[in-house]
């Protein structure tokens, strides 16, 4: 028999999942278990020296969060992967294995809200520098790059403006500047876009959105691409050198291509303690067997939706790069051919009031703080996620005062356009 | 063979096929890559020849250790070369050397040598390049799997209960190629800029 690669719909079934060998149960069990026994003390010593693979205690490892890392770490086409209590659980957790005090590194300017303050705000006081740069301008990421910088970070779909970023472009310049191009792929999930084909070294995601899809839980995970060489330069030590804490081992040598994902576990995950909860795993990975077609739904809808908006009296502008029009659907079509997302913005003719009347009038869609989920969503990023950040730092981020975020679920398409219309007052 | 990418196939019919196998720079030290393999295969039921001749005199987890593959003594049916690439030339010409000729040679993680591997294939001998065993058994058992790494491999049998660890299953059906090219192309380019 020849090997055959299955597809994506495949994959978000089956990677990872068997049926029990004690019950033989279909559905991955929830391990709701904070431990597990040992053999005996020497298969102990082993778990505990790395020497073995298999499971201490939830922190660490649990067998149902296990089935959803290697499930998304197939649909990304990566290598390995390490779930974390929340998206940004996993960008700490992968940061603290690259960077030191007084490090640097490069992030797009057009990012999450939370993305900006955790970077600005939380890293700094770790001594990790952030650079920002234009993602619409590559070259500003090439001037931004000096002896200090360690990794680039970019959104493939950036949040909220929906713009799609040049990943191959932006991942030339990390290739040049021998540093790991680590990619937020949240809105895109990798049924639209999988960075690693297009030079990613690093996928991170909040699982709370499209992934996890039903807005019940949260989640975060990191991918291993298994293309970044962290041994050549010593310029990550966590990775190349001996470990104290593991008596000696050197993560690079001992685990190849998916010792990122293993120093991300045993280095992060088990020091810093943001684990995700076997419960929430369980939710998650019930509502990627469904990505596909949610997927399919939600850009359907959006596309939908913005074609409905740009004609609307009341609209100056839709940002979505689904959109001809769209400065972005050149990107679009070429690294989401099927489909732009479903999170993006518009602006209004009335400026901030209009804004925040539009999220009062509206019936059908929820005023909340997420994305990706089954219920559309809206929100007005100016006087809630991005309410810190000064108004010029509003509009290079995309959440400008009179800019509406809209997150499409999969309703019937004629009922959140009639529910727009009503409250736009058209 | 084409060394970039192996088929699973490839991996698990060695895997499966092999019995004793000479570790030649087996290191007694806990911390090291080759002592985790050692370990690892040897309980898996392989019966496995620590070869280290730095280390003569002394045993690894109850296994002697041998000066080199001549002084074996008995048939090998694999030769696990745990040394860096530019010490892998003069070791398979001593593997070659082994009568009766082993049935695979097998370079750890980093260790590439194309020419090397051309002339064991070239007297019918398998080689495998970059990889490690512990690594491909524990992929294609799915027991890596609790890791959260990628098995390539898909099943929707009961999966074998496992007690001292799992044994390589044959009937979990492989996602096409070996590795990922990138993992190599990594690899690769650090041997060449040495
Ligand atoms: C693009 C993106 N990245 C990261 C995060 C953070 O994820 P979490 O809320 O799961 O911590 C979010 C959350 O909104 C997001 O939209």
């Amino acid at each position: 028999m020849t090997e055959r690669t299955p597809g994506f719909a495949t994959l978000a079934v089956h990677a990872g999942a068997q049926p029990d060998p004690t019950t033989g149960a279909r559905v991955t069990p929830i391990y709701q278990t904070t431990s597990f026994v040992f053999n005996d003390a020497d298969h102990a010593a082993s778990l505990f020296g790395l020497q073995a693979f298999g499971n201490i205690y939830t922190r660490i490892t649990n067998p149902t969060t296990a089935v959803l890392e290697e499930r998304v770490a197939a649909l990304e086409g990566g290598t390995a992967a390490l779930a974390t209590a929340s998206g940004h659980a996993a960008q700490l957790v992968l940061f603290q294995q690259l960077l030191k005090p007084g490090d640097e590194f490069i992030a797009a300017r057009k990012l999450y809200g939370g993305s900006i303050n955790q970077f600005k705000h939380a890293f700094q006081s770790f001594g990790w520098n952030v650079v920002w740069a234009d993602p619409d301008d590559v070259a500003s990421f090439k001037a931004a790059v000096t002896p200090k910088t360690k990794a680039i970070f970019i959104e493939s779909i950036a949040n909220p403006s929906g713009s799609v970023t040049d990943i191959e472009a932006i991942a030339e310049v990390a290739r040049d500047a021998g540093v790991p191009l680590i990619v937020d792929n949240t809105l895109a999930t990798p049924y639209l876009i999988r960075p690693i084909d297009h030079g990613a070294d690093i996928v991170v995601h909040s699982l709370t959105k499209f992934l996890g899809g039903h807005g019940n839980s949260l989640g975060g995970i990191i991918v291993d691409a298994g293309t970044f060489d962290w041994s050549k330069d010593g310029k990550y030590p966590m990775l190349s050198e001996p470990r104290p804490e593991y008596h000696g081992i050197k993560i690079q040598e001992t685990f190849g291509n998916f010792a990122f994902a293993i120093a991300c576990r045993v280095l992060g995950l088990r020091d810093l303690g943001p684990a995700l909860s076997p419960f929430n795993a369980f939710m998650i990975l019930t509502g990627i067997e469904t990505l596909p077609l949610r997927m399919q739904k939600h850009c359907e809808n959006a596309k939908a939706i913005a074609e409905f908006l740009a004609t609307h009296p009341a609209v100056e502008e839709v940002n979505y790069a689904g959109l001809p029009a769209s400065p972005y659907n050149k990107f679009a079509r070429k690294y989401a051919p099927k489909g732009a997302g479903a999170v993006f913005t518009f602006s209004l003719k009335g400026g901030y009031q209009a804004g925040v009347d539009l999220v009062s009038n509206l019936k059908l869609f929820s005023h909340l703080a997420n994305v990706g989920d089954t219920r559309s969503l809206v929100i007005h990023p100016a006087s809630t996620t991005h309410s810190q950040l000064d108004d010029a730092q509003k509009t290079s981020a995309g959440a400008a005062p009179n800019v509406v975020r809209l997150s499409i679920g999969i309703e019937d398409k004629e009922d959140l356009i009639a529910d727009l219309e009503q409250a736009l007052g058209g | 063979m084409n060394h970039d990418s192996y088929p699973d196939d490839y991996i698990r019919a060695i895997l499966n096929s092999v019995k004793t196998i000479a570790m030649v720079g087996a290191s007694p030290q806990n911390v090291r890559p080759s002592y985790f393999a050692f370990k690892y295969l040897a309980e898996r039921g392989y019966d496995m020849i620590p070869v280290n001749p730095g280390q003569l005199g002394k045993a690894l987890l109850g296994k002697q250790f041998v000066a080199s593959l001549a002084e074996i003594g008995r048939p090998i049916d694999m030769v696990d070369i745990f040394r860096s690439s530019e010490h892998v030339m003069p070791l398979v010409e001593q593997a070659l050397a082994v009568v009766p000729l082993p049935k695979v040679i097998w370079m750890q993680l980093g260790a590439r040598n194309d020419e090397a591997a051309a002339r064991a294939e070239a007297v019918g001998v398998k080689v495998v390049m970059n990889r490690c065993p512990k690594i491909e058994y524990g992929r294609l058992s799915s027991e890596i799997s609790w890791m959260g790494v990628n098995s390539r491999t898909i099943s929707s049998k009961r999966g074998p209960v496992p007690t001292q660890g799992m044994r390589l299953s044959l009937n979990r059906a492989s996602v096409a190629g070996g590795d990922t090219l990138a993992s190599d192309r990594a690899a690769k380019t650090r041997n060449e800029t040495g």
